[in-house]
């Protein structure tokens, strides 16, 4: 355990009967940063947190808050408050006594009580709701009562399942920014859960990726996404074309790889040494490839595919190819890059990018 | 729902329906407290004059008071106990599962659903049995068995609507599963658990053939009247008649405006009560 982790992990699991939620969970969140938990629903990422929180108790392995274990401490004995997707804000209380809650069940006196509430209604500005039923707030206030109310007892760690599920896109984008600038002003931990790769990406300085009660991949976003670690991490991520086969020639720097696709030259990976005849798998990011009517020059990989269809994402778009033996590929141009070339379902284009842009999956 | 779209024929008859049937059951209940207020013996048109005559007979009467302490003290014990009972059963209902749940949720609603001619003297067998029966703790207990079903359906309405993540953020704030039970769960459920005081109150205090068994010589109200009316015809029937249904539509009223009122808060409008099972 180093001096700055806050939580540990230690080889954790869960299972409900039969059924394995979380396995072999090993992590350690530092102090004052803020992780995401990402993966699709089921992944066991909310299962994580709600153990860390106290709800659920871990089948194996340890938990450990401040070095401390706390596997069998109640969760109204830590101090590990959680936004809810839900918000779970009390209806029948106004919005200073949902921010007060956690005050009065630890017994803060009442003098003080009022003082720490009204900074924090200041701060997450809502002062002028105090004394409105939750009720009749709208998405945003709500999401401020739940961060306020979550806060106020000023921990060394707040968790965050989904918070921002429920609002809409605009809403979600301003909600992140607060969110951001708060753990950076606050400087305490936040461990988001979420299964939105956007709102990961933009907020947290770490990612862990999970899948089926196992992490994928831990990093910060930069590293996930150009060097995603299995081919799950490079599906979920969903801009990368992925192509696997067998390498046919190790010279030097130059790994040659032969896929159903066709045969390319990949950059070496130092995580991933490789020999002829060994098992890999290359992904090359969409943004990353050209699209011409052309056979590429010398230096590049390159394969035809057919047009399978255009979709339009504003300032880009995303072209979805089928090369040989039904290889999906995906390229995303800027419009202008594309120019005047004919992307009518079925026409032949040339697909092509430079070996130093591809990138071997180390877990395959 | 704009107004060409819809048939005037079917207005009126859907007007005319509700009229008949409020009628049908409002208008005895109007005729009793019509002669209630007759001076004639014999309940007969046309009306022989108003009177309170028979208001001071009942207040004069010291078994119409005997009978009122003894269905008023059953009442207050009965609706707290019941709805303390119904409370326990549905939040269990809510938090836990257990092998056999549905079999304990269909067992814990279904005194009502037994004939109470049935539930009687099944009640006497018994309480005569581990001598319990012939007085009012008898009523009482038999009430507390008939009633719980009630409140538990109402609170059971209630939790129906909370969050599930309510509780368990309680606990997360620094509420222990007591405090959480005092300051989340009750309070939330409070306009139900009001509603079931009153409607548990209600269905005990118009309550007869199960109290007809067992009350003994601790006769209810409803019990002291069905003896008036046997021993002989007299307008002070009319006159408990009135009275018991303006004290149990008052409480009745009381639970739905409860219910509809803090319901809508939340999330939405309770169903009204009175088909809650």
């Amino acid at each position: 355990m180093t001096e700055q982790a806050l939580v540990v992990f230690d080889g954790v699991a869960k299972r409900y009967g039969s059924f394995v939620a979380v396995e072999d969970f090993n992590l350690e969140i530092r102090k004052g940063e803020f992780l995401a938990i990402m993966g699709s629903s089921g992944c066991g990422k909310t299962t994580t947190l709600r153990m860390l929180a106290g709800l659920e108790a871990p089948s194996e392995g340890e938990i450990r808050l401040a070095g401390k274990r706390i596997n069998d401490l109640p969760t109204w004995q830590r101090d590990t408050p959680m936004v809810w997707q839900s918000l779970a804000l009390f209806p029948f209380l106004t919005v200073r006594e949902n921010v007060e809650f956690s005050l009065r069940m630890r017994g803060v006196e009442k003098a003080e009580r009022l003082r720490r509430v009204d900074r924090w209604l200041e701060r997450m500005q809502i002062t002028e709701f105090a004394d409105r039923n939750v009720a009749h707030l709208s998405g945003g206030q709500r999401q401020r009562v739940a961060l306020a109310r979550s806060l106020v007892t000023e921990p060394p760690i707040l968790l965050l399942d989904e918070p921002l599920s429920a609002l809409d896109a605009h809403l979600k984008v301003r909600m992140q920014t607060v969110l951001s600038n708060l753990q950076r002003e606050l400087g305490i931990t936040f461990v988001y859960v979420t299964h939105s790769q956007s709102e990961a990406f933009s907020m947290a300085d770490r990612v862990v990726i999970m899948s089926r009660g196992r992490i994928e991949q831990i990093g910060n976003p930069q590293e996930i996404y150009r060097a995603p670690r299995t081919k799950f991490v490079a599906e979920f991520l969903g801009s990368s074309n992925i192509f696997a086969g067998k390498v046919s020639n190790v010279n030097g720097e130059a790994i040659r790889i032969s896929t159903p696709a066709g045969d390319f030259d990949v950059a070496p990976n130092t995580a991933k040494p490789l020999s002829k005849g060994d098992k890999a798998t290359f992904v090359v990011s969409g943004d990353r490839v050209h699209l011409s009517n052309q056979p590429p020059s010398d230096g590049y990989n390159g394969l035809q595919a057919s047009v399978v269809g255009e979709e339009f994402v504003g300032a880009t778009a995303i072209i979805h190819l089928e090369g040989a033996e039904r290889i999906e590929i995906k390229a995303q141009k800027s419009h202008d890059e594309l120019g005047d070339l004919n992307l009518a379902p079925g026409a032949k284009v040339w697909v092509s990018w430079r070996p130093e842009v591809t990138h071997i999956l180390p877990g395959e | 729902m704009s107004d060409f779209n819809r048939s005037r024929l079917i207005d009126w008859a859907l007007r005319l329906y509700i009229l008949l049937a409020f009628a049908f059951i409002f208008a005895p209940i109007a005729a009793s407290f019509v002669f209630s207020f007759n001076v004639d013996r014999f309940p007969s048109l046309p009306l022989g004059g108003f009177s309170t005559i028979w208001y001071e007979a009942v207040a004069n009467d010291p078994l119409v008071w005997e009978g009122l302490r003894n269905t008023l003290i059953a009442g207050v014990i009965v609706s707290v106990l019941a709805t303390a009972i119904g409370f326990g059963a549905a939040y269990t209902d809510f938090r836990y599962k257990f092998f056999g749940k549905t079999f304990y949720v269909a067992l814990a609603l279904l005194p009502p659903t037994i004939p109470v001619v049935i539930l009687g003297l099944a009640m006497l067998a018994f309480l005569s049995n581990v001598n319990l029966s012939g007085a009012i703790y008898s009523v009482i207990i038999a009430h507390v068995v008939m009633c719980a079903p009630f409140a538990m359906a109402i609170v059971r309405l209630r939790l129906s609507q909370m969050d599930p993540s309510l509780e368990a953020a309680a606990w997360n704030l620094g509420a222990s599963e007591w405090m959480a039970m005092r300051h989340v769960v009750v309070p939330f459920c409070r306009p139900a658990i009001f509603a079931a005081l009153f409607i548990t109150m209600a269905v005990s205090f118009d309550e007869f053939a199960v109290a007809w068994f067992v009350s003994g010589l601790n006769e209810t109200l409803p019990v002291k009247v069905l003896g008036f009316l046997q021993g002989q015809v007299s307008p002070r029937i009319n006159v408990i008649g009135t009275f018991v249904f303006l004290a149990s539509m008052t409480l009745v009223i009381l639970a739905q405006i409860l219910l509809m009122k803090r319901g809508g808060a939340s999330t939405k409008t309770a169903e009204p009560v009175g088909d809650g099972l």
